[in-house]
């Protein structure tokens, strides 16, 4: 499988949209090598702003820029945006609706060496309890690029979550990003798999795993956390009434949280949420931090079964 | 000249106006919304080109309240220019209201951004400038900011940016009551020297009466086309001798008795506007 990384996606993408849109404009915060924005920078000068070290005021300006009838998308790392900057999303880029995408990369425990001052596992729990707020987390080069099209053509305010490292490319060239749609990759009939992001990835090879074993996983891409795809977790959840989670975030209030708001109502099924265990990070590098935390498709698969054992009792 | 005394006579009007309504709906920040009323109106009713029928109108000039907390003072210029019928200034704070605690964007037409968490309306202020520079759009951004909200940092990013980018059509008016809501500025958070930490930031500064009409007129005027903060000393409560200076008046209105008086009182300096 070809590799990308979801950054990089967004930079190219950022290129396209910007021959094609003329009042779109790009703000980053000193970070435009990391996020990729540079390549926009590049190409369209007068089009983009830079805030410096300064992501409060960026969330400010884009909010006010985008109210003399433009399209703003503003950069920084994840652990920035919302962090650093979430009263000024808050109060002033969504509470006045304002046209602005929020795009953040470097996402997770993927960040890798960096460390857990950088590594965000917050940032979906912050942005989705925020009304009005689209939040949007792509798994691949190709549903990258469909959703920052979908989110930079949808008028008002989007979160896109992206990551640093390469990441493989899964879905097809003729995907189609449908903003609050999920997308089963995998049918299966005895668990139901639900994950966003790097995940995506790890879930597919953890099914295969799995499928050693005789348990046949419906895997579940969910780009959309907010809008989430209510029907489609709820049919499968019905289906296989066994339904694990992954993220690369909090197990608090990230996807699985979100996952299990939509089956709060629903009787007997067990859910498990795979993902940080509310806790930080560290240094290292990102296959092994994957091992140490269980977000790796070993873990994964382990973690499966450990708990198909325990529900069997 | 006689333009003048019309505008003496509706700020002393406006005054009224926010003193009758805080009390009626009983709640409001009153003393910091007196103490900008001047510059409001002003700017609502003398120097702003804007359109109440066409909120929306491209070439507008735009004033962005980032003192949000004065919005008894804003929603009362957008009434008496026209916005909405001044009736709905009773609805104040109260459920079902346009007329939010502070102003509300997605509610209110005219209110350009919603504001009220301090710090973040001249940011807001800033990229509305950067997007008129852009269009060569000939309008002026004017954006009103409390002394005590430059306590942020924000503040000074947005500064900073407007200056690093070049911005030739913002007008920051800062209205400096000196007192914020825990005591004076300079016991709370120590501000001076003041103007030069504007002017070190990149703004051509200027110091005004904020209560003297002709000299807001004049400095609001010229300081269009250019990046100008003008630093406007200011009363808080200013108008009526018990409110004046008085920071228990900051967040709460007048109680009827009061009201009264300071009506009465306002209603005689109306009468010697000539």
């Amino acid at each position: 499988m070809d590799l990308k990384s979801t950054r990089e996606a967004y930079g190219e993408v950022l290129i396209e949209l910007g021959k094609q849109k003329k009042d779109l404009f790009v703000m980053d915060a000193d970070l435009s090598m990391s996020t990729r924005t540079c390549f926009f920078a590049e190409k369209y000068p007068d089009r983009f702003f830079n805030s410096g070290v300064a992501e409060q005021n960026m969330i400010g300006v884009a909010s006010g820029l985008s109210k003399t009838d433009k399209t703003v998308v503003v950069s920084t790392l994840a652990i920035f945006a919302p962090g650093r900057s979430y009263d000024q999303i808050r109060n002033t880029l969504v509470h006045s609706n304002c046209n602005v995408k929020i795009v953040v990369t470097h996402a997770g425990l993927s960040i890798g060496k960096d460390g857990s001052s950088h590594q965000s596992f917050e940032d979906i729990a912050l942005a989705r309890v925020i009304p009005n707020l689209n939040v949007i987390v792509p798994c691949d080069e190709i549903e990258t690029k469909a959703a920052v099209k979908t989110a930079i053509n949808t008028p008002g305010p989007f979160y896109i979550r992206l990551g640093r490292p390469e990441v493989p490319i899964i879905n097809k060239k003729d995907y189609k990003f449908s903003l609050g749609k999920g997308h089963v990759l995998r049918k299966g009939d005895d668990i139901t798999m639900l994950g966003c992001g790097i995940m995506v990835f790890e879930m597919i090879k953890a099914a295969k795993i799995l499928e050693k074993d005789n348990i046949i996983a419906e895997v579940i891409n969910l780009p959309s956390i907010k809008p989430i795809d209510k029907d489609l977790i709820k049919r499968s959840a019905r289906k296989t009434m066994t339904v694990f989670t992954c993220e690369e975030h909090n197990i608090i209030g990230g996807l699985g949280s979100a996952v299990l708001e939509v089956l709060e109502e629903e009787k007997g099924i067990f859910l498990k949420r795979i993902g940080i265990k509310d806790t930080f990070g560290e240094s290292g590098s990102p296959e092994e931090l994957f091992e140490k935390y269980g977000l790796s498709a070993n873990k994964i698969a382990e973690t499966v079964k450990l708990n198909l054992d325990k529900k069997s009792y | 000249m006689s333009k003048l005394i019309e505008l003496e006579k509706q700020a002393n009007i406006a005054r009224q106006k926010i003193i009758k309504v805080t009390t009626e709906v009983e709640g409001g920040h009153l003393a910091g919304s007196l103490s900008c009323i001047d510059i409001l109106v002003v700017l609502y009713l003398n120097v702003m080109n804007h359109n109440p029928k066409k909120p929306d109108w491209q070439k507008r000039d735009r004033f962005i309240l980032s003192k949000g907390h004065a919005a008894p003072a804003l929603y009362t210029v957008l009434a008496m220019s026209g916005y909405f019928k001044e009736k709905e200034l009773y609805t104040l704070r109260k459920i079902n209201s346009r007329l939010q605690g502070h102003p509300d964007s997605k509610k209110l037409p005219g209110v350009e951004i919603s504001t009220g968490s301090l710090g973040q309306g001249l940011s807001a202020a800033v990229g509305m400038a950067l997007g008129y520079k852009y269009d060569k759009n000939k309008g002026q951004i004017f954006c009103l900011v409390g002394d005590g909200e430059c306590d942020e940092g924000q503040i000074w990013e947005a500064a900073m940016f407007a200056s690093s980018n070049d911005l030739m059509n913002i007008t920051v008016i800062i209205d400096r009551n000196k007192y914020q809501i825990d005591g004076k500025t300079e016991e709370v958070m120590k501000l001076e020297p003041f103007a030069s930490k504007w002017n070190s930031f990149g703004w051509e500064t200027e110091e005004i009466d904020g209560h003297d009409l002709e000299e807001i007129k004049k400095s609001i005027e010229d300081s269009r086309g250019r990046r100008v903060a003008i630093i406007a000393n200011t009363i808080k409560g200013k108008g009526v001798s018990f409110l004046e200076n008085n920071n228990n008046y900051h967040s709460k209105p007048c109680c009827r008795k009061d009201c009264k008086k300071a009506l009465v009182e306002l209603s005689k300096k109306y009468e010697m506007i000539v």
